[in-house]
């Protein structure tokens, strides 16, 4: 490549990034096409169906991660809580309309609805966390995931004939004949229908990477990263520190909604628990192990990490641990000096 | 009466929190990470006095002596391991990795000693003291104590010793202190041992107070801690005493007066505010990144 | 040199204070149109503190900014720019992990714009523009003479280019007055001096004015047009470079007493 004159060179520039997007989306189109064949001619056990929508549910909840973390360099210790929002207000969409709607239309609108709403709680939380740097902002985003929780759990929405109630005392309601609880407290959101299913949770993870890869190879993109590698350089050249990184980290917790919602009515019953610091943590492994800003790796890392688990029983216990120590050696390796000057010297070589 | 007992249990619970932030603090003020596997550090500590207490039949204080010193190592283990190699690494970087050690702490116990809690023995006599219809616990009153006597042998070791004021040095700078023939590698070390020493006897105060240990007891008292030592001021040792002794005040008395469910809420409510309305800290300076 | 009407930087009295100490006072500054002015003066003389008050990095304790006949008091960092100001950094501070071409493209953030909803849904603005600061962006590459490199990774350039870099990433922002913090620190006689022959080119090709701080005389006084010199953040004088190389205080200031 290297003789060739300046378009060539530039060529090779727009194929080196329309390649990495391009793997992601057969990736995720192949793994669905063999998928749904197999599920067609039943060659897929009960426990691997199940955790279909599971998987695409975090696959896009780690995306948006990579996006905050990754990209934007920002340590987001509260994905989880985020996806407890678009769970919950997913649910209770689904749950109101259970009688007006056909389940494919309630299930996009529920996504949908969890999406936004939790977009602006994002907006909202930003507003103070992102005046914050460093190890502050991850500390107060791990807060902030733990009162969403907790506010969740001591959350009460039913309705009736009178309409919506929402509480966050149980004993204010008084529900009149046939009404309903959507959210009931500690005990969370149950009988809820379960109208999610893979083809949606392929399309919102093919939709997820759309945006985030639109984005990045975008003007907003280029300031995101600039913010992220030299923080007053970048308001030299005019980008507003403030607004860049609430872009990153809006989009970051609407996936998380999305994703939520679609978990939300995969499950019967939830609780808001589920979605707790370990849930963040778990999301943050796949994109640590993925590689920070690298969306293959990305995919990669989520689906092997959440099924293998899953799948080899023997490892069930030791699971956590290994994501702990996945998490230890990752930073390790690519933070240590020897591999970093060997690396950059391979590279070089290859150019 | 019941607003100053309230208060009273405020303080006791917040001398344990103070003597956690301690860990926190230092370790912000000289190797300028947060070591977020401080709290697990807590766990363990809890575990083996327990162990130490019950299984090995040892008196309180030897008992207490072992746990320190299995902490001590433990903190310096997981610098020397985890933390050395990646002081050149960006905080971001530090603190994924400060988080995997304290998932593989918290996880490793659980495969060691599951999930289920323990009961930690009964270690200090029911008594309270009586001053008219006021009654203090013995055990709020040495939990107290313990805060206190930490504290001033603390401050007299960084104000008074060699050792100390090569600490001062490094946490001002430790580019200039290595010039001046510091060991600042050894110092970063000794930072480790004490918070984690510290950790062992807020880990026994802890479970005197709250009698089950637990894999994940760490967790929230060291989040909480570390509010606290934002709240006084990262890197201010009577930062660390103030903030402490404030949060848990303020948590026993939105326990007793508004919620219990949501204390955790408020708790974490005052972390974001302080750290919008003076980052720094109550005792804490700012810093500035130099263009 | 003076009459050219009125400058398109004018300080006033200006002055900031860190603590009990006084790190530039009295200073009155003045670059008119399409003028390379000089910053010179010996080390911890409060040259980049300057700059830094000029872009808004620090707020200025006392004094006034006149930039474009416009007051600058209570704007930021990002609002000066907006302005018209760009600058480099002394300590070079490249957007390491993007390449040379999306650091450059990066200085185009204000200058041309569109939203965001036609990058993540590709609507046809989002092409247009694009083509737009590609075009721009690499023409502005082979005036610094970087255009070999614009596939690489910023932060593996050799210092030099780094530098050069820094030049075209200010020179995107589409200002009227340019800031090279010590833009020819490290550079041998060869590279500075084809660094003097672009900021000239810069200069007549933009119609731009260029504020230099520099400690490389050869090329201070083959470049400026006039000399500001600086001592313990006071101005101790000004003139052409023949002016500046013939007044005893500057010789007293730099060679001690």
């Amino acid at each position: 490549m290297n003789g060739k004159e300046k378009k060539g060179i530039f060529g090779f520039l727009l194929d080196d990034r329309h390649r990495t997007r391009t793997i992601s989306y057969t990736m995720v189109i192949a793994a669905y096409i063999i998928l749904e064949v197999m599920l067609k001619t039943g060659s897929l056990s009960s426990l691997l169906t199940g955790l279909l929508v599971p998987a695409t549910c975090y696959l896009v909840a780690a995306i948006g991660l990579n996006l905050n973390v990754g990209v934007s360099g920002e340590l987001n210790l509260g994905q989880a809580g985020f996806m407890a929002v678009g769970a919950f207000s997913g649910v209770c969409v689904s749950g109101l309309l259970a009688n007006s709607l056909p389940p494919v239309a309630r299930l996009i609108l529920a996504i949908l609805i969890g999406m936004v709403l939790t977009a602006f709680v994002g907006f909202l939380i930003g507003i103070p966390v992102l005046k914050l740097q460093g190890d502050y902002l991850a500390i107060v985003t791990l807060a902030f995931g733990q009162i969403v929780m907790n506010l969740i759990m001591n959350l009460y929405v039913a309705f009736d004939s009178t309409g919506l109630k929402v509480s966050f005392v149980e004993s204010k309601f008084k529900l009149e004949q046939g009404g309903k609880y959507l959210i009931n407290g500690p005990m969370g959101a149950t009988g809820t229908q379960r109208i999610a299913n893979f083809t949606t949770g392929t399309i919102l993870v093919l939709f997820a990477l759309v945006v985030v890869y639109n984005l990045l190879y975008s003007r907003n993109g280029r300031a995101i990263m600039a913010a992220r590698d030299n923080r007053i350089a970048a308001e030299a050249v005019g980008i507003d520190i403030a607004k860049t990184k609430m872009m990153a980290f809006v989009i970051s917790a609407a996936l998380a909604g999305a994703a939520g919602a679609l978990y939300g009515l995969n499950y019967s019953t939830m609780v808001a628990s589920k979605f707790d610091y370990n849930t963040s943590i778990l999301i943050l492994v796949y994109v640590v192990l993925g590689g920070l800003g690298n969306f293959n790796g990305t995919l990669i890392a989520t689906v092997v990490l959440f099924l293998l688990p899953q799948l080899l029983r023997s490892l069930q216990d030791y699971r956590m641990l290994i994501y702990a120590i996945i998490l230890i050696l990752i930073m390790l390796i690519t933070n240590n000096e020897f591999l970093k000057t060997k690396a950059a010297s391979l590279r070089r070589k290859k150019a | 009466m019941r607003f100053l007992s309230n208060l009273i249990n405020g303080l006791g619970l917040g001398s344990v929190y103070a003597i956690i932030a301690l860990g926190y603090t230092m370790v912000y003020g000289i190797a300028k990470m947060l070591n977020f596997a401080h709290g697990d550090v807590i766990m363990i500590g809890a575990y083996i006095a327990f162990f130490a207490l019950t299984r090995f039949g040892l008196p309180l204080i030897p008992g207490i002596l072992v746990a320190i010193a299995c902490c001590t190592l433990l903190g310096v283990i997981i610098e020397r391991l985890a933390y050395k190699p990646l002081r050149q690494a960006t905080s971001l970087s530090v603190l994924i990795t400060a988080i995997g050690v304290s998932y593989f702490l918290q996880n490793g116990a659980q495969l060691l000693w599951s999930a289920n809690p323990k009961v930690f023995p009964s270690i200090i006599s029911n008594g309270a003291l009586h001053l008219g219809a006021l009654s203090i616990s013995y055990l709020t009153l040495i939990t107290i104590g313990t805060c206190i006597i930490v504290m001033i042998a603390l401050t007299l070791f960084i104000n008074r010793t060699k050792t100390g004021s090569a600490m001062r040095a490094c946490s001002e700078d430790k580019g200039a202190a290595r010039l001046m023939g510091i060991n600042v590698n050894g110092i970063i070390s000794l930072t480790f041992a004490i918070g984690s020493g510290l950790a062992a006897i807020a880990a026994v105060l802890l479970c005197a107070n709250y009698p089950t240990v637990t894999p994940t007891l760490g967790s929230m008292p060291g989040i909480k801690a570390f509010t606290a030592a934002v709240f006084g001021g990262i890197g201010s040792i009577p930062g660390a005493l103030l903030g402490g002794l404030l949060l848990g005040i303020i948590e026993i008395l939105s326990k007793a007066y508004i919620s219990t469910q949501l204390s955790d809420v408020i708790v974490f409510g005052v972390l974001i505010i302080i750290l919008l309305v003076k980052p720094a800290g109550l005792l804490g300076k700012n810093v500035r990144e130099k263009v | 040199m003076n009459n050219k009407g009125t400058p398109i930087l004018e300080t006033k009295d200006l002055g900031i204070d860190f603590g009990g100490l006084t790190a530039v006072n009295d200073l009155n500054l003045s670059v008119y149109d399409k003028e390379i002015v000089g910053l010179i003066g010996p080390n911890g003389a409060g040259k980049t503190t300057v700059f830094n008050l000029l872009t808004k990095v620090y707020t200025p304790s006392r004094g006034t900014i006149i930039f474009d006949g416009k007051d600058t008091a209570g704007k930021s960092v990002v609002e000066i720019n907006k302005a018209g100001i760009a600058r480099t950094f002394q300590n070079i501070r490249l957007f390491d992990k993007l390449t040379v071409l999306d650091n450059v493209r990066t200085g185009y953030h204000n200058n041309i714009r569109y939203s965001p909803l036609s990058a993540v849904f590709r609507l046809p603005g989002y092409y247009a523009k694009e083509r737009e600061i590609e075009g721009k962006s690499r023409e502005l590459l082979e005036i610094m003479e970087l255009g070999e490199y614009a596939d690489f990774t910023a932060g593996n350039l050799p210092y030099g280019a780094q530098r050069r870099l820094e030049i075209a990433r200010a020179m995107a922002t589409d200002p009227k007055l340019l800031l090279l913090d010590e833009p020819a620190a490290g550079m041998n006689p060869q590279e500075t001096d084809d660094l003097m022959r672009m900021i000239r080119f810069v200069r007549d090709h933009f119609g731009i004015a260029v504020l230099l701080i520099e400690h490389d005389m050869q090329l201070v006084m083959g470049i400026c047009e006039r000399i500001t010199v600086l001592n313990y953040g006071m101005m101790l004088a000004e003139g052409t470079p023949a002016e500046i190389q013939a007044n005893p205080e500057v010789i007293k200031a730099y060679l001690g007493d």
